[in-house]
């Protein structure tokens, strides 16, 4: 490969590919570092399905407005306003030319008006996906003559007073050093990284599954924290959700999500119930189930549901284990037949008579039971009985790079990196310290993967 | 893979697609597999024979190979689709065809039905075969001939359409309820203009990057061809018997016109088919397939062909040969319609009804 070219990019999903192309089109030569082979590229926006997106009027693929101090408040409800709100609202007002600029490369998205989501007016949704969107943009990239190396992996950085000099990259089994006149960082998270997340989980991290690409390791961000860039986020955190733990170690992706959890109840390894499963809507709890089932015995607990509610949740790709008597799926779960039972009997007798309505908050609870459920509370009475084994899944980690509103990196001693830009990922903690909203994950990639594109090439040019 | 095994899988693959979606606006395959929960052989026939074996879904799949679930939903789909075209066949027995086709037992096919003509004209014209009255077919073939065998075997295979079409029916559309004309002239439509081939407003893929019109315009080609050519054929009918007039018929004639623009199709139509197969994504498909796909457009090649050949050459002496060679592959073709590629139509065409069916009742 050839030894220089004005922008390095590394990493190959989303924010890569933005940031891969804006610098193109404004006139540098660019060259992407794919750790993943070909056919795995895309790293965790292939798993992804749509972005948020503000507008204020109907557009062919979002309905009804979404301004964007809706959208606003929106994030700082689940960031509890932690986030920095210059980067917020930049976030937020680039949304609005996402789709257009995605058109011109070839990005196609969902007709507003059909499909099984309804979020029509808050996010646009990619046509077939967060993968077919990635082959969308390396097909662009591949035409309009950005360099993709792929299997190369990024080992190290040579960075001299806050300046990118080279990468060094093993492509195989030579090493290379790639030089450029300037770097995005855009390799994502490190929740791939078992031996990081024992850190802050310890051996619990052991039996955590990775709903995403196995090519998460953190490499670049322990790089750049090494060579003194600023970490933002908490590093004891990382947004996870209760997927069937019968899952792949990685990759799993949106099928092995259970949405059985608010129609039954959920017991640990004891079969002792820990938790109210009726909180609140499934949307708005599922992503404090990867937690909660973390911090039970051996991180496993199992979702148990009768034959009354098993067309209310969406199906699943695991088949649940079925039995006629409550004893009979203690056996086939391997769990203490006379704790479930108890747990059961415990629960039929403290639920309340209610109207179910799987719509809403209905007013189906548990009276004088600890933990109590607050809805969708009724009798586990009818047989079959289903189970359902969960697992924490780990969807992102929050720990990243402090970046400034053009995306460069802040160094620790507070000076900006002359020449090291960051998108995606890898800085989606500066906006989100902590909890998650649909989508947000691609509208940060796009907007700070073409804000980073953008600075990387203006460095370049001038 | 044993037709269990296929089964199994199929029942798998959509088991991850129903609980994914992420395809569901690719084409109709996905809204009918949203609107099931279980994926029995007669769901799982249905859904094999609404796809139309383009790649969108494939290269869109977050879990396709290297993946360990290994979704390939036309691969898959193809699979199972040929597993119904054998099970819905009638007679049974002959259902082992579709996977014995070959190039070379359907040129073998034309070869043994032409000999045996040429054998039968030999006999009855013996040096006369070669000296042909100028145009005047039914001096080769007798006129109540070439009608008793044709229709014979044209009755054996629309009976044998009609069974197998019963069957695959029965199956996927257990309610007793027939498709309303507002479902018949959709399914109509869809079928027409292969809708589902660009369902999206531009057409599918065809390789992980490449969108190209080809397929979709040859196989156009070969099937308005071919509808063109059997109109001309009953056109030719309508004259003999009701009008009685006798062919030949001139070259501006209805029958020669029509068989003439036809026959063009079912030149270019095949040949492109051939060329668009070359360059396809051998992913997209089953590989075990391959001899009954290019068996089938083999033969509609031979028979256009042969057929453009007598139309140029009918006032010439080899026009005896040329007439056997070209019915040997007509008879080749008609005996080997339910035994073939070309079911596919059939199949397609009653799930693109059931699929119109289903959506106008869920409208």
């Amino acid at each position: 490969m050839t030894p220089h070219s004005d922008v390095l990019v590394i990493g190959g999903g989303n924010a890569a590919l933005c940031a891969a192309l804006t610098a193109r089109q404004a006139g540098a030569t660019v060259t992407v570092l794919e750790h993943a082979p070909r056919e795995c590229r895309g790293g965790n926006s292939r798993h992804t399905r749509n972005f948020r997106c503000a507008h204020d009027a109907p557009t062919d693929v979002l309905t009804d407005a979404y301004p964007e101090e809706e959208f606003l408040a929106d994030l700082n409800r689940v960031t509890k306003g932690e986030g920095d709100p210059v980067l917020s609202r930049l976030l937020i007002t680039r949304s609005t030319g996402c789709p257009a600029w995605m058109k011109q490369f070839g990005a196609r998205f969902q007709s507003s008006l059909r499909g099984t989501l309804h979020l029509g007016r808050t996010n646009v949704f990619f046509l077939g996906g967060g993968k077919a969107l990635m082959n969308t943009y390396y097909a662009a990239a591949e035409r309009a003559g950005v360099r993709v190396e792929y299997d190369a992996e990024v080992i190290g950085l040579d960075i001299a007073d806050g300046t990118f000099q080279s990468a060094q990259v093993r492509m195989g089994d030579r090493t290379q050093t790639v030089t450029a006149r300037a770097v995005v960082i855009a390799a994502g998270g490190y929740e791939a990284n078992i031996e990081w997340l024992r850190e802050a989980w310890g051996d619990a991290a052991d039996n955590f599954i990775i709903r995403g690409t196995p090519f998460n390791t953190g490499t670049l961000l322990r790089l750049m924290l090494d060579a003194g860039a600023e970490p933002i986020g908490d590093p004891t955190q990382c947004h996870a959700v209760a997927v069937d733990a019968r899952a792949p170690r990685f990759d799993g992706g949106i099928v092995t999500r259970l949405d059985s959890v608010p129609f039954g109840i959920v017991v640990n390894k004891d079969g002792v119930r820990f938790y109210d499963e009726g909180e609140d809507a499934w949307p708005k709890r599922y992503a404090i189930w990867g937690r909660l089932v973390a911090a039970q015995p051996d991180q496993i607990a199992f979702s148990v549901v009768d034959a009354k509610v098993t067309g209310s949740f969406m199906p699943s790709v695991f088949p649940p284990v079925v039995a006629g008597t409550i004893h009979e799926l203690a056996a086939k779960l391997e769990l203490p037949a006379d704790t479930l039972e108890t747990a059961v009997a415990t629960f039929n007798q403290a639920v309340r008579p209610g109207t179910f309505d799987r719509a809403t908050l209905d007013d189906c609870r548990t009276e004088g039971l600890t933990p109590p459920k607050s809805h969708w509370a009724q009798r586990i009475d009818t047989p079959p009985f289903w189970g359902y084994p969960l697992r924490p899944g780990i969807t992102f980690t929050y720990l990243g790079l402090k970046v400034d509103d053009a995306a460069r990196v802040v160094m620790a001693d507070g000076r900006m990196a002359a020449n090291i830009y960051a998108a995606g990922e890898i800085m989606a903690g500066n906006i989100l310290r902590q909890g998650y909203i649909a989508g947000i994950g691609m509208t940060i990639g796009t907007v700070f993967g073409r804000i980073a594109g953008e600075g990387a090439s203006q460095h370049v040019g001038g | 893979m044993s037709g269990a095994s296929v089964l199994d899988r199929g029942e798998f693959v959509m088991t991850v697609c129903n609980s994914c979606r992420y395809c569901e606006q690719y084409c109709p395959v996905f809204p009918a597999m949203e609107r099931r929960t279980s994926f029995a052989a007669g769901d799982l026939a249905y859904l094999a024979n609404l796809c139309h074996n383009c790649g969108e879904c494939l290269y869109a799949c977050q879990y396709a190979p290297p993946h360990e679930f290994g979704i390939n939903v036309p691969k898959t789909l193809a699979e199972i689709r040929v597993r119904s075209y054998e099970s819905y066949c009638w007679p049974g027995a002959l259902g082992a065809a579709f996977r014995h086709h070959s190039v070379s037992t359907a040129l073998g096919l034309v070869a043994v039905f032409a000999a045996v003509l040429l054998g039968a004209g030999w006999v009855a014209h013996g040096e006369g075969l070669w000296r042909a009255t100028a145009g005047d077919f039914y001096s080769v073939v007798p006129h109540d001939v070439m009608v008793g065998l044709f229709g014979s075997v044209g009755a054996f295979v629309l009976l044998a359409f009609g069974v197998g079409l019963r069957r695959f029916w029965r199956e996927v559309h257990s309610d007793s309820v027939p498709p309303s004309p507002t479902a018949a002239r959709r399914a109509l439509g869809d079928l027409l203009t292969m809708r589902h081939l660009h369902t999206t407003g531009v057409d599918c893929t065809s390789g992980v990057e490449t969108r190209r019109p080809w397929r979709r315009w040859f196989h156009h080609c070969t099937f308005y061809g071919f509808m063109l050519c059997f109109a001309s054929t009953s056109v030719a009918a309508i004259y003999d018997g009701v009008f009685g007039w006798i062919a030949p018929y001139g070259y501006a004639s209805l029958p020669v016109v029509l068989g003439t623009v036809g026959g063009l199709g079912l030149l270019v139509g095949p040949v492109g088919l051939l060329a668009v197969r070359r360059t396809r994504d051998p992913e997209l498909g089953d590989a075990g397939q391959t001899g009954m796909d290019e068996s089938f457009i083999v033969l509609l090649l031979v028979t256009s062909a042969t057929g453009i050949a007598l139309l140029l050459l009918r006032n010439q002496p080899a026009m005896g040969t040329l007439l056997m060679v070209h019915l040997g592959a007509v008879l080749a073709l008609f005996v080997t319609l339910p035994y073939g590629k070309f079911v596919h139509g059939l199949y397609r065409t009653a799930a693109l009804l059931k699929y119109a069916s289903e959506s106008e009742a869920e409208e």
